[in-house]
């Protein structure tokens, strides 16, 4: 007990005030409010989703409201699933998402390895060019921007409906490009340098010595562009109206009318299943990821 | 003397020379890799270019034009900007907007830096609690907010009225009733499932704080509160300025919430909503535009005006 005390780092509070008895007892009233709280702040809207799904329509709109539903009603989960043709919304996000994901890996990495590495004449004038929209918000062009979707310039194409509407706007990400970059110009030259001597190219070089050592970077990244295309709403909202391309977000919205309440709960329920269970499964790297590119960046 | 000079001159010719090689010699090597860096950049240049340049210049040119639904247009002039003033909406989703921001400082971003700060004295269990608060952040956005449209139901049968109900207090309206309140409620809903992110970020910034600062202070016998003001804040100052920043640009920028949440009474209309109404709803292009131009300038101001005051900070 007391070693693994010894080894944290001394916070606000030192030690030796926690163990005296006064200090004692105020920590763990303090631990328990919070543990209290957060399990009702953070776990009992889902508690409440969950069984809100399972609730007759009698029961739902019932007032009052049960805490326990009186029956379990299973069938709404199944019924969601086929009405809201969730199966369909989930895979189509999850498509975009690791599109997304991919595009951004090559054509992002190779720009920011590009801009730290190889430094050529006007490198920083880009990224400044790119790093200038990050002051842009994408809501506020969104108009222009998706007139240019639905008619590329020059090509007279449009992306409306296809899945290049997500993935090449994702590729467009200063934030990613600056982490990678950040990233990129720790990595020693001369480690660089040395692999030229030997006869690397600038793609053996990124392949077999930037890449490897830039695993932690590329998770924290990876993350945000999976994240970034599973939480956006106004973009896919435009530019996918079809129902058969929609994302969950969208999709959910276009069926929330004429549908019944417990129902629709349940579908809520389930379209929040794969990110959840995906971050209760890898939570350890998303979080020591986040906050190590966090302070990175 | 002279021949002193004399090997300095050539010294310095030598140097030159040599530098006018490293110059000179490799200068093909050097364009080839250049050509290389340009090819590794020219995926990420042309999609910023179309889906992010350009769109910026093009929203500007069009704030001053008539565009009709085939396509054409024309110049108006300030037309757009003048017909943008004086909708009384305008007016409308400013204070929406203004209001929203207001609020999210207050909870949006004191609340997890109080949440961060309690959470890294916590010596049992630390990574439930920081489990729990991030849940909501993994959440697609849009299933969160009709859920918590469902709790804000103005009947009993929303979660916060049972609650109240249960409390024996009377049940509220919530989104119905005034707009500060349902304001509020945006509010609460934005803080709940965006905090977990930033809580990570405090903590890791938490953490990095040296102990010897705190048990100096203790020493002299300084209370957990003034520790708290002059010491955890001071060391933190740079992350915290930089998410206020992030915060009033994100906020000002709301459009998930009040299109879900409070889509049926439309007195909580976000700017960026009224942008989204302007362009999909009435077609009017050049209003949109207008209106987004607007935002951008507000946006830059305060960007510009943060800049200066951390700029003075620093020098103070």
């Amino acid at each position: 007990m007391a070693t693994a005390f010894d080894t944290q780092t001394r916070t606000l509070v030192s030690q030796a005030q926690l163990a005296r008895p006064a200090g004692r007892v105020l920590y763990w009233t303090v631990f328990w409010v919070l543990m209290v709280l957060f399990a009702l702040v953070f776990l009992f809207p889902l508690y409440w989703m969950i069984t809100g799904g399972l609730k007759s329509p009698q029961e739902i709109i019932q007032t009052p409201p049960t805490v326990v539903p009186h029956a379990a009603h299973p069938g709404n989960y199944s019924t969601a699933w086929q009405v809201l043709h969730l199966g369909r919304l989930l895979w189509n996000t999850a498509y975009y998402a690791l599109g997304a994901l991919a595009l951004q890996l090559v054509f992002d990495v190779a720009a920011a390895y590009a801009i730290s590495k190889l430094r050529p004449i006007f490198g920083n004038a880009v990224l400044f060019a790119m790093l200038a929209t990050l002051m842009i918000p994408t809501t506020v062009i969104i108009l222009p921007t998706y007139l240019t979707a639905n008619s590329l310039p020059f090509l007279h194409v449009s992306l409306i409906n296809t899945p290049w509407a997500i993935w090449l706007p994702s590729v467009a990400n200063a934030f990613n490009i600056f982490l990678l970059k950040r990233f990129f110009d720790s990595i020693p030259t001369e480690l660089l340098a040395a692999a030229a001597v030997d006869g690397a190219g600038p793609m053996r070089t990124l392949w077999s010595i930037v890449l490897p050592m830039s695993r932690p970077i590329l998770g924290v990244v990876s993350i945000f562009a999976v994240v970034a295309v599973w939480k956006d709403f106004l973009w896919p909202l435009l530019t996918l109206p079809k129902t058969s391309v929609q994302t969950v977000n969208v999709g959910l919205n276009q069926l929330s009318v004429g549908i019944s309440q417990n129902v629709f709960i349940a579908a809520l329920a389930i379209a929040c299943v794969p990110t959840v269970v995906f971050f209760l499964i890898f939570q350890r790297n998303i979080m020591s990821g986040l906050t190590a590119g966090a302070m990175k960046g | 003397m002279a021949t002193i000079n004399l090997t300095r001159a050539t010294a310095r010719d030598a140097r030159n020379a040599a530098a006018g090689d490293r110059r000179r010699m490799p200068l093909r090597r050097r364009l080839r890799e250049h050509s290389t860096a340009y090819l590794f950049m020219a995926g990420a240049v042309l999609c910023f270019a179309v889906f992010s340049w350009y769109p910026m210049i093009r929203e500007v040119i069009m704030s001053f034009q008539y565009t009709n639904f085939a396509g054409t247009s024309r110049w108006v002039g300030l037309e757009n900007y003048r017909h943008v003033f004086a909708d009384p909406s305008f007016g409308e989703a400013w204070r929406t907007t203004g209001l929203f921001t207001l609020f999210a400082l207050v909870f949006g971003y004191a609340v997890p830096f109080l949440t961060a700060v309690v959470m890294n004295e916590l010596r049992h269990v630390r990574s439930y609690f920081r489990l729990l608060v991030y849940l909501p952040v993994m959440m697609p956005p849009v299933a969160a907010a009709f859920l918590w449209r469902w709790f804000y139901s103005p009947d009993d049968a929303g979660l916060f009225n049972a609650v109240l109900h249960a409390l024996h207090l009377p049940p509220v309206q919530w989104l119905q009733s005034s707009h500060t309140l349902a304001v509020l409620c945006l509010v609460l809903f934005s803080t709940w499932i965006n905090m977990g992110g930033t809580v990570l970020v405090y903590l890791a910034s938490l953490q990095g704080i040296p102990g010897e600062l705190y048990e100096a202070a203790e020493v002299d016998g300084t209370g957990i509160l003034r520790r708290i003001w002059h010491i955890t804040i001071p060391q933190t100052r740079l992350i915290l300025s930089m998410m206020l920043l992030l915060q009033v640009v994100g906020t000002m920028q709301v459009f998930v919430e009040p299109y879900v949440i409070t889509a049926s009474s439309n007195n909580t209309a976000s700017v960026v909503y009224l942008i989204y109404q302007y362009a999909f709803n009435f077609n009017n292009y050049g209003s949109a535009s207008a209106l987004g131009v607007v935002l951008l300038l507000v946006l830059l101001g305060f960007s510009a005006g943060y800049l200066w005051l951390s700029r003075r900070a620093e020098e103070d």
